[in-house]
Protein backbone atom coordinates (compact mmCIF):
# COMPACT_ATOMS: atom_id res chain seq x y z
CA UNK A 1 0.00 0.00 0.00
CA UNK A 2 2.24 2.95 1.05
CA UNK A 3 3.91 3.49 -2.31
CA UNK A 4 2.32 6.96 -2.16
CA UNK A 5 3.25 7.81 -5.68
CA UNK A 6 2.25 11.37 -6.36
CA UNK A 7 1.99 12.22 -2.67
CA UNK A 8 3.82 14.91 -0.80
CA UNK A 9 4.03 15.69 2.87
CA UNK A 10 3.73 19.03 4.61
CA UNK A 11 7.18 20.46 5.30
CA UNK A 12 8.60 19.69 8.72
CA UNK A 13 8.88 22.75 10.91
CA UNK A 14 12.37 22.20 12.19
CA UNK A 15 12.15 24.97 14.76
CA UNK A 16 9.09 23.28 16.26
CA UNK A 17 11.05 20.05 16.56
CA UNK A 18 14.26 20.17 18.57
CA UNK A 19 17.20 21.43 16.52
CA UNK A 20 20.28 19.20 16.39
CA UNK A 21 22.71 21.28 18.47
CA UNK A 22 21.32 21.61 21.99
CA UNK A 23 24.22 21.98 24.43
CA UNK A 24 22.01 21.60 27.52
CA UNK A 25 21.73 17.98 26.42
CA UNK A 26 25.44 17.25 26.39
CA UNK A 27 25.53 14.22 24.11
CA UNK A 28 24.01 16.32 21.33
CA UNK A 29 27.11 18.51 21.11
CA UNK A 30 29.36 15.96 19.39
CA UNK A 31 26.46 14.23 17.61
CA UNK A 32 24.87 17.17 15.80
CA UNK A 33 25.79 18.14 12.24
CA UNK A 34 27.48 21.52 11.87
CA UNK A 35 26.47 21.84 8.22
CA UNK A 36 22.92 22.71 7.19
CA UNK A 37 20.62 19.95 5.97
CA UNK A 38 20.32 19.71 2.20
CA UNK A 39 16.66 20.22 1.27
CA UNK A 40 15.21 18.07 -1.47
CA UNK A 41 12.88 20.43 -3.29
CA UNK A 42 11.04 17.59 -5.02
CA UNK A 43 11.07 14.48 -2.89
CA UNK A 44 11.09 11.27 -4.92
CA UNK A 45 9.39 7.95 -4.43
CA UNK A 46 12.39 7.10 -2.18
CA UNK A 47 11.10 9.62 0.35
CA UNK A 48 7.33 9.45 -0.05
CA UNK A 49 7.07 5.65 0.13
CA UNK A 50 7.53 3.47 3.19
CA UNK A 51 6.96 0.03 4.65
CA UNK A 52 3.55 -1.44 5.42
CA UNK A 53 3.63 -3.89 8.33
CA UNK A 54 0.22 -5.54 8.00
CA UNK A 55 1.96 -8.86 7.25
CA UNK A 56 4.35 -8.69 10.18
CA UNK A 57 3.34 -11.60 12.38
CA UNK A 58 2.88 -10.41 15.93
CA UNK A 59 2.26 -12.26 19.15
CA UNK A 60 -1.08 -11.88 20.90
CA UNK A 61 0.53 -10.03 23.83
CA UNK A 62 2.89 -7.82 21.87
CA UNK A 63 0.96 -4.74 23.06
CA UNK A 64 0.42 -5.99 26.62
CA UNK A 65 3.46 -5.38 28.79
CA UNK A 66 1.73 -6.82 31.85
CA UNK A 67 1.83 -10.23 30.21
CA UNK A 68 4.43 -10.24 27.45
CA UNK A 69 7.59 -10.73 29.47
CA UNK A 70 6.55 -13.39 31.92
CA UNK A 71 5.39 -15.34 28.90
CA UNK A 72 8.85 -15.27 27.45
CA UNK A 73 10.30 -16.53 30.73
CA UNK A 74 7.65 -19.07 31.62
CA UNK A 75 6.90 -17.22 34.85
CA UNK A 76 3.47 -16.48 36.17
CA UNK A 77 3.73 -13.25 38.16
CA UNK A 78 2.58 -9.75 37.29
CA UNK A 79 4.92 -6.75 37.21
CA UNK A 80 5.02 -4.33 40.16
CA UNK A 81 3.79 -0.78 39.64
CA UNK A 82 0.92 1.42 38.48
CA UNK A 83 -1.20 -0.50 35.98
CA UNK A 84 -2.14 1.75 33.08
CA UNK A 85 -3.61 1.66 29.60
CA UNK A 86 -1.78 3.93 27.17
CA UNK A 87 -3.83 4.62 24.09
CA UNK A 88 -4.52 7.20 21.45
CA UNK A 89 -5.05 7.94 17.84
CA UNK A 90 -2.56 8.54 15.08
CA UNK A 91 -3.75 11.20 12.63
CA UNK A 92 -1.97 13.37 10.12
CA UNK A 93 -1.80 17.15 10.33
CA UNK A 94 -5.12 17.45 8.50
CA UNK A 95 -6.79 15.23 11.08
CA UNK A 96 -6.99 12.23 8.78
CA UNK A 97 -6.57 8.93 10.66
CA UNK A 98 -3.43 6.93 9.91
CA UNK A 99 -4.70 3.33 9.82
CA UNK A 100 -2.65 0.11 10.03
CA UNK A 101 0.58 1.85 10.94
CA UNK A 102 3.22 0.38 13.22
CA UNK A 103 3.44 1.92 16.70
CA UNK A 104 6.27 0.64 18.90
CA UNK A 105 7.16 1.61 22.46
CA UNK A 106 9.74 0.85 25.11
CA UNK A 107 10.26 1.99 28.67
CA UNK A 108 11.86 1.49 32.07
CA UNK A 109 10.09 -0.39 34.85
CA UNK A 110 8.28 1.17 37.83
CA UNK A 111 11.63 1.97 39.48
CA UNK A 112 13.19 3.59 36.42
CA UNK A 113 15.37 0.62 35.50
CA UNK A 114 15.65 -0.57 31.90
CA UNK A 115 16.02 -4.21 30.96
CA UNK A 116 19.11 -3.45 28.89
CA UNK A 117 22.53 -4.83 29.60
CA UNK A 118 23.95 -1.30 29.53
CA UNK A 119 21.68 0.05 32.29
CA UNK A 120 23.53 -0.13 35.63
CA UNK A 121 21.16 1.96 37.76
CA UNK A 122 20.87 0.50 41.27
CA UNK A 123 17.06 0.25 41.18
CA UNK A 124 16.26 -3.42 40.59
CA UNK A 125 14.87 -5.14 37.53
CA UNK A 126 11.37 -6.55 37.76
CA UNK A 127 11.39 -10.26 36.93
CA UNK A 128 7.98 -9.92 35.30
CA UNK A 129 8.60 -6.84 33.20
CA UNK A 130 10.42 -6.52 29.89
CA UNK A 131 9.37 -3.04 28.76
CA UNK A 132 8.69 -3.43 25.05
CA UNK A 133 5.46 -3.27 23.08
CA UNK A 134 4.19 -2.92 19.53
CA UNK A 135 0.91 -2.87 17.64
CA UNK A 136 -0.71 -1.64 14.46
CA UNK A 137 -3.26 1.14 14.53
CA UNK A 138 -6.75 -0.01 13.63
CA UNK A 139 -8.93 1.09 10.72
CA UNK A 140 -9.54 4.47 12.40
CA UNK A 141 -5.98 5.14 13.56
CA UNK A 142 -6.35 3.96 17.18
CA UNK A 143 -3.65 2.07 19.08
CA UNK A 144 -3.45 0.79 22.65
CA UNK A 145 -0.98 -0.73 25.08
CA UNK A 146 -1.32 -2.03 28.62
CA UNK A 147 1.68 -1.45 30.84
CA UNK A 148 3.15 -0.20 34.12
CA UNK A 149 3.80 3.51 34.55
CA UNK A 150 7.59 3.90 34.29
CA UNK A 151 9.59 5.58 37.03
CA UNK A 152 11.95 8.55 36.64
CA UNK A 153 15.67 7.83 36.64
CA UNK A 154 18.97 9.67 37.00
CA UNK A 155 21.40 10.03 34.11
CA UNK A 156 24.85 11.52 33.72
CA UNK A 157 24.24 14.92 32.14
CA UNK A 158 24.35 17.51 34.88
CA UNK A 159 25.40 16.46 38.39
CA UNK A 160 21.81 15.79 39.40
CA UNK A 161 19.78 15.28 36.24
CA UNK A 162 16.68 13.07 36.17
CA UNK A 163 14.45 12.03 33.31
CA UNK A 164 10.74 12.50 33.89
CA UNK A 165 8.69 9.31 33.65
CA UNK A 166 8.41 8.62 29.94
CA UNK A 167 7.59 6.00 27.37
CA UNK A 168 9.55 6.03 24.11
CA UNK A 169 7.17 5.93 21.16
CA UNK A 170 8.03 5.10 17.56
CA UNK A 171 5.57 5.53 14.70
CA UNK A 172 6.13 4.86 11.01
CA UNK A 173 3.18 6.60 9.38
CA UNK A 174 2.57 6.30 5.64
CA UNK A 175 6.19 6.81 4.52
CA UNK A 176 9.78 7.23 5.62
CA UNK A 177 9.05 10.98 5.50
CA UNK A 178 6.57 10.67 8.35
CA UNK A 179 8.84 8.42 10.46
CA UNK A 180 8.91 9.75 14.00
CA UNK A 181 10.40 8.75 17.32
CA UNK A 182 9.27 10.70 20.36
CA UNK A 183 8.62 10.26 24.08
CA UNK A 184 5.35 10.36 25.95
CA UNK A 185 5.51 12.20 29.27
CA UNK A 186 2.85 12.08 31.97
CA UNK A 187 0.55 15.00 32.68
CA UNK A 188 1.54 16.97 35.77
CA UNK A 189 5.04 15.52 36.21
CA UNK A 190 7.17 18.30 37.78
CA UNK A 191 10.32 16.85 36.22
CA UNK A 192 9.10 17.69 32.70
CA UNK A 193 10.03 21.41 32.66
CA UNK A 194 13.51 20.84 34.10
CA UNK A 195 14.56 17.97 31.84
CA UNK A 196 17.40 18.86 29.42
CA UNK A 197 15.98 16.50 26.78
CA UNK A 198 12.51 18.07 27.00
CA UNK A 199 14.25 21.44 26.87
CA UNK A 200 15.78 20.63 23.50
CA UNK A 201 12.40 22.02 22.35
CA UNK A 202 12.08 25.78 22.23
CA UNK A 203 8.33 26.04 22.17
CA UNK A 204 6.25 25.14 25.26
CA UNK A 205 3.35 24.31 22.94
CA UNK A 206 5.50 21.72 21.22
CA UNK A 207 6.22 20.14 24.61
CA UNK A 208 2.48 19.77 25.10
CA UNK A 209 2.30 17.48 22.04
CA UNK A 210 4.35 14.94 24.02
CA UNK A 211 2.25 14.87 27.20
CA UNK A 212 -0.11 11.95 27.79
CA UNK A 213 -3.33 12.97 29.59
CA UNK A 214 -5.00 11.11 32.39
CA UNK A 215 -8.26 9.76 30.95
CA UNK A 216 -10.63 8.58 33.66
CA UNK A 217 -13.31 7.70 31.13
CA UNK A 218 -11.13 5.02 29.59
CA UNK A 219 -9.69 3.68 32.83
CA UNK A 220 -10.94 0.36 34.24
CA UNK A 221 -12.47 0.60 37.72
CA UNK A 222 -10.59 -1.46 40.31
CA UNK A 223 -8.05 -2.42 37.63
CA UNK A 224 -6.06 0.26 35.82
CA UNK A 225 -5.88 3.96 34.94
CA UNK A 226 -5.66 5.23 31.36
CA UNK A 227 -3.47 7.83 29.66
CA UNK A 228 -4.34 9.15 26.24
CA UNK A 229 -1.56 10.08 23.86
CA UNK A 230 -2.55 11.18 20.35
CA UNK A 231 0.16 11.30 17.73
CA UNK A 232 0.19 13.65 14.75
CA UNK A 233 2.25 12.75 11.69
CA UNK A 234 3.01 15.02 8.74
CA UNK A 235 0.03 15.98 6.61
CA UNK A 236 -0.33 14.13 3.36
CA UNK A 237 -0.94 16.10 0.17
CA UNK A 238 -1.68 15.10 -3.38
CA UNK A 239 0.59 16.58 -6.01
CA UNK A 240 -1.09 18.72 -8.60
CA UNK A 241 0.28 20.31 -11.73
CA UNK A 242 3.78 18.79 -11.61
CA UNK A 243 5.98 18.31 -14.69
CA UNK A 244 4.02 20.64 -16.95
CA UNK B 1 12.28 27.82 28.20
CA UNK B 2 12.89 30.41 25.51
CA UNK B 3 10.27 32.32 23.58
CA UNK B 4 8.37 30.33 20.97
CA UNK B 5 10.27 30.57 17.72
CA UNK B 6 8.49 28.14 15.48
CA UNK B 7 6.21 29.37 12.74
CA UNK B 8 2.74 30.42 13.92
CA UNK B 9 0.01 27.81 14.07
CA UNK B 10 -3.02 28.01 11.89
CA UNK B 11 -6.05 26.27 13.23
CA UNK B 12 -6.51 24.60 9.86
CA UNK B 13 -3.63 22.29 10.51
CA UNK B 14 -2.48 20.28 13.53
CA UNK B 15 1.13 20.50 14.62
CA UNK B 16 3.25 17.40 14.15
CA UNK B 17 4.08 15.59 17.39
CA UNK B 18 7.54 16.79 18.38
CA UNK B 19 10.55 14.52 18.02
CA UNK B 20 12.77 13.35 20.85
CA UNK B 21 16.01 11.38 20.87
CA UNK B 22 15.68 7.60 20.73
CA UNK B 23 18.01 7.55 23.76
CA UNK B 24 20.59 5.00 24.90
CA UNK B 25 18.14 2.09 25.27
CA UNK B 26 16.45 2.24 21.87
CA UNK B 27 17.38 -1.42 21.42
CA UNK B 28 14.84 -2.55 24.04
CA UNK B 29 12.10 -1.41 21.73
CA UNK B 30 13.50 -1.66 18.23
CA UNK B 31 16.50 -4.02 18.32
CA UNK B 32 15.68 -6.58 21.01
CA UNK B 33 18.61 -8.93 20.47
CA UNK B 34 21.07 -6.07 21.06
CA UNK B 35 19.43 -5.24 24.39
CA UNK B 36 19.57 -8.91 25.39
CA UNK B 37 15.79 -9.41 25.22
CA UNK B 38 14.21 -12.61 23.86
CA UNK B 39 12.95 -12.23 20.28
CA UNK B 40 9.24 -12.11 19.55
CA UNK B 41 7.46 -14.14 16.89
CA UNK B 42 8.95 -11.94 14.16
CA UNK B 43 11.47 -9.12 14.38
CA UNK B 44 12.36 -6.43 11.86
CA UNK B 45 16.11 -6.66 11.43
CA UNK B 46 19.06 -6.40 9.07
CA UNK B 47 18.48 -9.32 6.70
CA UNK B 48 16.62 -7.52 3.93
CA UNK B 49 17.35 -10.17 1.29
CA UNK B 50 17.56 -13.95 1.43
CA UNK B 51 19.79 -15.86 -1.05
CA UNK B 52 16.67 -16.37 -3.21
CA UNK B 53 16.20 -12.63 -3.81
CA UNK B 54 16.78 -11.29 -7.33
CA UNK B 55 19.86 -9.16 -7.86
CA UNK B 56 23.42 -8.95 -6.66
CA UNK B 57 23.77 -9.93 -2.99
CA UNK B 58 25.74 -7.38 -1.03
CA UNK B 59 26.60 -6.58 2.53
CA UNK B 60 26.64 -3.00 3.67
CA UNK B 61 28.70 -2.13 6.74
CA UNK B 62 29.75 1.03 8.43
CA UNK B 63 30.61 2.91 11.57
CA UNK B 64 29.13 6.08 12.94
CA UNK B 65 31.65 8.66 14.14
CA UNK B 66 30.96 11.69 16.32
CA UNK B 67 32.46 15.16 16.21
CA UNK B 68 35.45 14.07 18.28
CA UNK B 69 36.29 11.24 15.91
CA UNK B 70 35.03 8.63 18.35
CA UNK B 71 32.82 5.69 17.41
CA UNK B 72 29.15 6.00 18.27
CA UNK B 73 28.36 2.58 19.70
CA UNK B 74 24.67 3.06 20.38
CA UNK B 75 23.34 4.05 16.95
CA UNK B 76 20.12 2.61 15.57
CA UNK B 77 19.76 2.70 11.79
CA UNK B 78 16.84 2.19 9.44
CA UNK B 79 17.28 1.46 5.75
CA UNK B 80 14.84 1.90 2.88
CA UNK B 81 15.76 0.84 -0.62
CA UNK B 82 14.35 -0.41 -3.91
CA UNK B 83 14.77 -4.01 -4.99
CA UNK B 84 17.11 -5.05 -7.81
CA UNK B 85 14.48 -3.99 -10.36
CA UNK B 86 14.11 -0.49 -8.96
CA UNK B 87 10.78 -1.20 -7.24
CA UNK B 88 9.98 -0.50 -3.61
CA UNK B 89 8.65 -3.61 -1.89
CA UNK B 90 6.39 -1.82 0.58
CA UNK B 91 4.55 -4.87 1.84
CA UNK B 92 6.89 -5.99 4.62
CA UNK B 93 6.74 -9.76 4.89
CA UNK B 94 9.54 -11.92 6.24
CA UNK B 95 8.38 -14.81 4.06
CA UNK B 96 9.33 -12.85 0.95
CA UNK B 97 12.90 -13.05 -0.34
CA UNK B 98 13.35 -9.28 -0.26
CA UNK B 99 12.07 -6.43 1.90
CA UNK B 100 12.78 -2.80 1.16
CA UNK B 101 12.94 -1.99 4.87
CA UNK B 102 15.60 -3.07 7.34
CA UNK B 103 17.12 -2.10 10.67
CA UNK B 104 20.56 -2.35 12.19
CA UNK B 105 22.55 -1.00 15.11
CA UNK B 106 26.08 -0.35 16.21
CA UNK B 107 27.15 -1.87 19.51
CA UNK B 108 30.28 -2.24 21.57
CA UNK B 109 30.29 -5.97 20.72
CA UNK B 110 30.09 -5.37 16.96
CA UNK B 111 33.21 -3.19 17.09
CA UNK B 112 30.92 -0.22 16.57
CA UNK B 113 29.72 -1.38 13.15
CA UNK B 114 26.24 -1.72 11.70
CA UNK B 115 25.51 -4.01 8.79
CA UNK B 116 22.77 -4.88 6.33
CA UNK B 117 22.43 -8.02 4.25
CA UNK B 118 20.71 -6.99 1.08
CA UNK B 119 20.91 -6.73 -2.71
CA UNK B 120 22.13 -3.82 -4.75
CA UNK B 121 19.13 -1.59 -5.50
CA UNK B 122 18.03 -0.84 -9.06
CA UNK B 123 17.49 2.56 -10.61
CA UNK B 124 14.44 4.64 -9.75
CA UNK B 125 13.31 7.89 -11.29
CA UNK B 126 13.23 11.16 -9.42
CA UNK B 127 10.02 13.23 -9.27
CA UNK B 128 10.99 14.95 -12.55
CA UNK B 129 11.37 11.60 -14.34
CA UNK B 130 15.18 11.69 -14.43
CA UNK B 131 16.90 8.54 -13.15
CA UNK B 132 18.52 8.64 -9.73
CA UNK B 133 21.66 6.58 -9.17
CA UNK B 134 21.16 3.40 -7.10
CA UNK B 135 21.00 4.35 -3.45
CA UNK B 136 19.85 3.29 -0.02
CA UNK B 137 18.02 5.77 2.21
CA UNK B 138 19.31 5.64 5.77
CA UNK B 139 17.87 7.20 8.91
CA UNK B 140 20.24 7.53 11.87
CA UNK B 141 18.86 7.55 15.41
CA UNK B 142 20.85 7.63 18.66
CA UNK B 143 21.26 9.15 22.06
CA UNK B 144 22.22 12.78 21.46
CA UNK B 145 20.37 12.93 18.12
CA UNK B 146 17.19 14.89 18.76
CA UNK B 147 15.59 14.01 15.45
CA UNK B 148 16.73 11.30 13.08
CA UNK B 149 19.31 12.28 10.48
CA UNK B 150 18.35 11.25 6.96
CA UNK B 151 21.07 10.42 4.48
CA UNK B 152 21.58 8.38 1.33
CA UNK B 153 24.24 5.85 0.55
CA UNK B 154 25.45 5.68 -3.06
CA UNK B 155 27.85 3.17 -4.64
CA UNK B 156 31.44 3.90 -5.64
CA UNK B 157 31.19 1.63 -8.71
CA UNK B 158 28.27 3.62 -10.17
CA UNK B 159 30.32 6.69 -11.03
CA UNK B 160 28.44 7.53 -14.21
CA UNK B 161 24.98 7.24 -12.65
CA UNK B 162 26.19 9.13 -9.58
CA UNK B 163 27.45 12.01 -11.72
CA UNK B 164 24.00 12.34 -13.31
CA UNK B 165 21.89 11.82 -10.17
CA UNK B 166 19.62 14.82 -9.57
CA UNK B 167 19.63 14.26 -5.80
CA UNK B 168 23.41 13.99 -5.50
CA UNK B 169 23.64 17.11 -7.62
CA UNK B 170 21.35 18.93 -5.23
CA UNK B 171 24.39 18.89 -2.91
CA UNK B 172 26.22 22.01 -4.00
CA UNK B 173 29.62 21.13 -2.62
CA UNK B 174 31.47 18.49 -4.58
CA UNK B 175 33.59 17.48 -1.62
CA UNK B 176 30.47 17.00 0.47
CA UNK B 177 28.88 14.84 -2.26
CA UNK B 178 31.70 12.39 -1.73
CA UNK B 179 30.53 11.76 1.84
CA UNK B 180 27.54 9.91 0.34
CA UNK B 181 29.55 7.36 -1.67
CA UNK B 182 30.19 3.93 -0.15
CA UNK B 183 33.50 2.17 -0.85
CA UNK B 184 33.46 -1.24 -2.52
CA UNK B 185 35.38 -4.04 -0.86
CA UNK B 186 35.62 -7.59 -2.17
CA UNK B 187 36.42 -10.36 0.25
CA UNK B 188 38.55 -13.39 -0.59
CA UNK B 189 35.49 -15.56 -1.15
CA UNK B 190 34.19 -13.11 -3.76
CA UNK B 191 31.49 -11.52 -1.57
CA UNK B 192 30.85 -7.87 -2.27
CA UNK B 193 30.71 -5.45 0.59
CA UNK B 194 30.22 -1.71 0.68
CA UNK B 195 31.56 0.36 3.52
CA UNK B 196 29.69 3.51 4.44
CA UNK B 197 30.93 5.41 7.46
CA UNK B 198 28.70 8.18 8.75
CA UNK B 199 30.37 11.22 10.27
CA UNK B 200 27.90 13.16 12.36
CA UNK B 201 29.89 16.35 12.80
CA UNK B 202 33.11 18.06 11.78
CA UNK B 203 35.67 16.95 9.24
CA UNK B 204 34.17 14.90 6.45
CA UNK B 205 30.68 15.45 7.89
CA UNK B 206 28.12 13.32 6.06
CA UNK B 207 25.42 15.14 4.11
CA UNK B 208 22.03 14.91 5.78
CA UNK B 209 18.81 15.74 3.98
CA UNK B 210 15.53 17.45 4.73
CA UNK B 211 12.58 16.23 2.65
Amino acid sequence: MPLNKGKRFVERDRSWHPVAYTPGYKTAVARSPSQPLVSLQSPSISEVSGPDFQHLRMGSHDNDLLLNYREGKGQDGLPVGERIIMFGRVTDQFGKPVPHTLVEMWQANAGGRYRHKKDQYLAPLDPNFGGVGRCLTDEDGWYRFRTIKPGPYPWPNGINTWRPSHIHVSVMGPSVSTRLITQMYFEGDPLIPICPIVRTLNDPEAVQTMVGRLDMAHSRPMDCLAYRFDIVTRGELQTYFENV
Amino acid sequence: MKQPNSTPTTDLMLRETASQTAGPYVHIGLALSIAGLPPRQEEIWNRMATPEADGQPIEVVGSVIDGNGDLVRDTFIEAWQADAHGEYQCDFDLEKPFNSFGRSATTVESGGEWSLITVKPGIINAANGKPMAPHINLAVFARGINMQLNTRMYFEDEAEANAACPILNAVESESRRRTLIARREESEDGKVRYRFDIRLRGEGETVFFDF
